[in-house]
C-alpha cells in the first residue's frame, strides 16, 4: 500500500463577476447581480439566464437568510472548513431570490430544519474564496 | 479595504492509498533502491517495465521473473512540447520522450534535458539523472529526466517492433 496524491496546482483568473463577489466578501458584504427579470442571483450570476444578455447591476444581500433545504456530513473532510459533523444547506439570504450552498454548524442533526434562519459567521482571515464566509450558524443560538 | 481579487489558486487534490498489488511491489522497491525492475512473461518474454498488474496483457499469464533493465534506453518516439501553458515549469520547447530501456519491450514516458529539442531523434540513447538519494520515494519521480548518454544511435531493426 502506498499513498497517491493526484493533485492539479490550478490558479485561474476569476473574471469581473466572480472577483467582485470574491472582493465584497472579503470586505464582509455579499453581492449579487439582479437578471432582466428582476431575480436577484446570489452567487452572482455573470449573464441572464433566461436571456444571456450580460448582467451589471449589483445588489447588496443581507448575511443572514432561510434555509430551504439540507443535508448531512456525518464525516468531514479533511479540506471542510468545519471539522465537525455538519449541514450542507441552501441558504436564501435576505433579498436574494436564488439559494446559495454553504456549510450550517449546529450541534446535530436535529438542530435543522427547513425554513429555519441561519447567519454568516466570518472566517477570522478572508480566503479569496467562499470559505471567507465559515459557515452559518442558527440566528438565535442553537437549537 | 481588501485589494480586488482577480485570480485565485484552486489547487484540487484526490487522495487515494493505492494498493500496489503484488505485480509491482518489486518495480516500486527497485526505484526505491535506485534499481529499475520489470517482469518477463514465461510465455511470450516479453520484458514489461513497469510490470503494473503483473499480468502479461497479450498471453494473460502472469508474469514471471524479476528483470532489471536500462537505466540507458532509447528514444523511440517523441513530442516536442512548444506550447506554453498556465503552471508550466519546464522551459519550452522541450521533448517528451518514450524510452524503450535497455532489455525492456515496451517503452515508457519520459522527460528529455540537457540537449536542445530540435536534436532529439529516434534512436538517440540517453541515461537517467536521479533524484539526489535522499529525496527517494518508491515512483519513478526518482529519475528527474532522461540526457543524451553520447552513445552511437541505436540501430532502427533494435527498436523497430515497439513503435
Amino acid at each position: 500500500m502506498a499513498p497517491l496524491r493526484l493533485f492539479y496546482p490550478y490558479d485561474r483568473t476569476v473574471g469581473s463577476t466572480v472577483g467582485r463577489f470574491l472582493t465584497s466578501l472579503a470586505n464582509k458584504k455579499i453581492e449579487g447581480t439582479r437578471g432582466l427579470d428582476g431575480i436577484v442571483h446570489v452567487p452572482p450570476a455573470e449573464f441572464d439566464p433566461a436571456t444571456g444578455a450580460p448582467l451589471t447591476e449589483w445588489v447588496v444581500v443581507g448575511n443572514a437568510g432561510e434555509v430551504l433545504t439540507w443535508s448531512w456530513q456525518p464525516e468531514p473532510f479533511a479540506d471542510n472548513t468545519l471539522q465537525q459533523p455538519f449541514a450542507w444547506a441552501l441558504i436564501r439570504l435576505d433579498g436574494a431570490d436564488t439559494p446559495m450552498l454553504h456549510a450550517v454548524r449546529v450541534g446535530s442533526e436535529k438542530d435543522m430544519a427547513s425554513g429555519m434562519r441561519v447567519r454568516a459567521v466570518w472566517a477570522d482571515e478572508p480566503t479569496p474564496s467562499i470559505t471567507t464566509i465559515m459557515c452559518f450558524e442558527p440566528e438565535h443560538g442553537h437549537g | 479595504m481588501a485589494d480586488d481579487i482577480l485570480r485565485i489558486r484552486t489547487p484540487i487534490g484526490i487522495d487515494y492509498t493505492w494498493s500496489s498489488g503484488p505485480g509491482s511491489v518489486g518495480y516500486m522497491r527497485g526505484l526505491e533502491n535506485g534499481k529499475l525492475l520489470g517482469r518477463r512473461c514465461p510465455v511470450c518474454e516479453l520484458v514489461y517495465f513497469p510490470p503494473r498488474n503483473g499480468v502479461c496483457p497479450r498471453c494473460g499469464v502472469l508474469l514471471a521473473d524479476e528483470v532489471e533493465v536500462g537505466p540507458r534506453g532509447t528514444i523511440t518516439t517523441f513530442c516536442v512540447v512548444n506550447v506554453p501553458f498556465l503552471g508550466q515549469t519546464i522551459k519550452i520547447p522541450y521533448v517528451a520522450a518514450t524510452i524503450l530501456l535497455d532489455g525492456a519491450d515496451i517503452g515508457m514516458q519520459h522527460l528529455i534535458q540537457e540537449c536542445e529539442a530540435a536534436d532529439v531523434r529516434m534512436g538517440m540513447r540517453v541515461e537517467p539523472v536521479w533524484r539526489d538519494k535522499s529525496l527517494w520515494t518508491p515512483s519513478l519521480e526518482n529519475i528527474m529526466y532522461y540526457k543524451p548518454s553520447d552513445e552511437p544511435d541505436a540501430d532502427f531493426d533494435v527498436y523497430a517492433r515497439h513503435l
